[in-house]
């Protein structure tokens, strides 16, 4: 079975005036139907990129070369004629920031409608009823579509954006920060929506958010992202509550747990900034920030490594770090095997969050 | 400037009526956003002065024939003797020939407002394509788009550097004379800077997210330009078209005032040309040369005023000042 989407070695460059800056280098990503991946990472990681290379969205100043192949078919071979049909039809995209993704002088019901009619999948006497359904589905009355979008609140804006989303019937969405802008409670029934859709239709979502809960809450597996690169890829939960890479446990530590007055007391952030892109540090990039980095780190720039493998090899989660890498290059089997050792009790497991690695360093 | 229904409250007071049929709400709400307006601008005094004006003015260009004994105004009908002082029966006096010249300025105001609004209708049209195009192709068009824009907005400057009434002079002369020839030479003079406007305006549109979703759902470059960009210029566009009629009617003049009009119809500009023809300055004819000269300014102030006051309305940022 061909996955309905399949990213390998995804590098986007901008060129400037300054020179090039490379955004994202060397992304693999699969996803198969009705699955759900998120991608996390702070500002300017890359994963914002990401999600506008995958239909080609990027302006004409970035340079993407890898391979995107949605439905078994290359995106960045596509021919203008082809990605047009292919946009919206294939993917669609939940952009971030439903108050100025829409248009304020047009209806909400006709901007529904504007995929329907540019792709010409319904005839234009079916238009007004499938909005209206479309309305119906993602938990509006039918009645708003005659509104304009100042007259939604922040929440039913972005419930008709999902909405216009849906209307093609695609088989990926891409969810580029779709909740950033709402309150928690908004913010929890738009993820709930998500949820109940990827299960009653079998569509598969790429859900991007700087957010790890949202992202733990609605995502099978969970990809991390800091400076261009994933540096932590697994199933969610592992990821949010178990990381192994260190900027991975340091995004998750920056959200404090309820009920955990040790999170309250020791808030974790991360200092420094992120690397320049353009002019990345040695060996990690993420060494200059990084807790419990090592000389060799200076020098390695350590590629995905399976996390806990099985004897053939085989792991559901990958980290780009030398401290769980097995590979040459790395620290060795040593280091990593007991430091997954210590994080593999099912009980406990989650209160060492982020305690784990500062152990293996401590080695 | 974006909302459609300008500042008008947007919610209904009255709760929706289930009998009422989805059209007849649609219907409501348009004339309610309509009377908002009117509301918003009948606070603007010198708004409400110019429109009235202008309402007056062309209800007597309208029924001017009715009034007026079209025999009169030619040169061989004419009822009265040459350069009457103002008297009962002309109450502006008479030209050289023995016309009225008060019924000469209401005929005249027929043309010059016919010129005023065409022109002005092929100078807007011009420059909001151009605007959008180059605006359009110079922010999302790869580098043979930027070549388009760059190309249209040079040919704007060639043009916005030429003197105004030079090149509509040379139009003029070139083309066959007529009202016609008046109105495309004027429509192919004054165009420039709304382009530029509506350029700018049209970058901004294009750097909203709602353009890069469209984008994002298929819409080529028509879509986007007439469906997303072209609505959110149309405030814009349509307070400059109300300051350029008043330009395009001060042109007219200045045309017909050089001689460049037909001589056959009568214009505000034509009027005070024969009157310079007549030594009317010279003999102190004032009655001769003030009418239509203030017939020019006051229609060219009530376009300004109703412009204006356009622009405050659907301008948020100009509200509150006067």
């Amino acid at each position: 079975m061909t996955s309905l989407l399949d990213v390998s070695d995804l590098r986007v460059t901008y060129s400037g005036s300054a020179g090039d800056v490379p955004a994202v280098r060397g992304v693999d990503l699969a996803l198969d139907p009705g699955d759900t991946l998120g991608v996390a990472g702070e500002s300017g990681s890359g994963k914002s990129t990401v999600a506008l290379a995958l239909l080609r969205l990027l302006p004409a100043s970035a340079k993407v070369t890898g391979r995107i192949l949605l439905e078994g078919e290359d995106v960045l071979q596509m021919k203008w004629g082809r990605l047009r049909a292919v946009r919206w039809v294939g993917a669609s995209v939940v952009f971030q920031g439903a108050m100025h993704s829409l248009n304020p002088v047009k209806r909400i019901g006709d901007q529904i409608a504007e995929p329907l009619l540019i792709h010409e999948l319904v005839g234009p006497a079916r238009v007004d009823a499938r909005v209206s359904e479309l309305l119906e589905q993602v938990g509006l009355p039918a009645s708003r579509r005659r509104d304009y979008p100042h007259q939604l609140s922040g929440g039913q804006r972005q419930r008709v954006m999902i909405a216009m989303a849906l209307a093609c019937e695609p088989r990926l969405i891409i969810a580029d920060e779709a909740t950033t802008a709402l309150d928690v409670m908004i913010q929890a029934q738009i993820l709930a929506l998500l949820g109940r859709l990827v299960r009653e239709t079998g569509i598969g979502m790429l859900m991007i958010s700087h957010d790890l809960s949202v992202l733990a809450a609605t995502c099978d597996r969970v990809a991390v992202m800091y400076s261009g690169r994933i540096v932590e890829h697994g199933p969610a939960r592992e990821v949010v509550h178990e990381p192994a890479h260190p900027y991975a446990s340091a995004l998750s530590a920056a959200f404090p747990k309820i009920g955990d007055p040790g999170s309250r007391l020791a808030p974790r952030g991360l200092p420094g900034d992120p690397p320049d892109p353009a002019d990345p540090p040695s060996g990690c990039v993420f060494r200059p920030r990084c807790a419990v980095a090592e000389t060799v780190c200076a020098t390695v720039d350590p590629p995905l490594w399976p996390v806990r493998p099985d004897r053939d090899g085989h792991a559901d989660r990958y980290a780009a770090c030398v401290h769980v890498g097995t590979g040459p290059g790395s620290l060795g089997h040593a280091g990593a095997a007991s430091g997954s050792g210590g994080m593999s009790g099912p009980g406990g497991a989650s209160d060492e969050s982020g305690t784990a690695n500062t152990e293996e360093t401590s080695r | 400037m974006n909302s459609p229904t300008g500042p008008a409250p947007a919610a209904p007071a009255a709760p929706p009526d289930p009998a009422l049929s989805s059209r007849a709400l649609a219907r409501r709400r348009r004339r309610e956003a309509l009377v908002g307006f009117a509301r918003e601008y009948a606070r603007n005094r010198a708004g409400l002065l110019g429109l009235g004006l202008l309402l007056a003015i062309g209800l007597l260009a309208v029924t001017a024939p009715l009034f007026i004994d079209q025999t009169h105004l030619t040169i061989t009908g004419a009822p009265g003797e040459s350069h009457e002082p103002p008297s009962w029966q002309f109450p502006l006096g008479t030209d050289n020939f023995g016309r009225s010249i008060l019924d000469l300025v209401i005929w005249g105001a027929r043309v010059s407002l016919t010129v005023g609004l065409l022109a002005t209708f092929v100078s807007v049209t011009l420059g909001t394509l151009v605007g959008v195009t180059a605006g359009h192709f110079g922010s999302s068009g790869g580098v043979g788009g930027r070549i388009v824009s760059t190309v249209l907005m040079r040919v704007t400057d060639w043009f916005l550097v030429l003197p105004t009434l030079v090149l509509a002079v040379a139009l003029a002369a070139v083309l066959p004379r007529g009202t016609g020839t008046i109105i495309i030479a004027i429509g192919l003079t004054v165009w420039p800077p709304t382009a530029r406007l509506v350029r700018a305006q049209t970058l901004a549109v294009e750097a909203r997210p709602f353009v890069e979703r469209a984008r994002a759902l298929g819409g080529g470059h028509a879509h986007v330009m007439g469906w997303h960009v072209l609505p959110n210029v149309m405030p814009v566009v349509l307070a400059q078209t109300t300051l350029l009629v008043a330009t395009s009617i001060i042109a007219e003049s200045t045309l017909a005032f050089l001689g460049m009009g037909d001589p056959t119809t009568i214009s505000w500009g034509g009027i005070l040309e024969a009157a310079r023809t007549a030594g009317a300055i010279s003999a102190g004819i004032w009655w001769y040369i003030v009418p239509p000269g203030l017939a020019i300014a006051v229609v060219a102030l009530s376009f300004t005023l109703c412009g204006r006051a356009v622009e405050s309305v659907i301008n948020p940022r100009l509200k509150g000042q006067s």
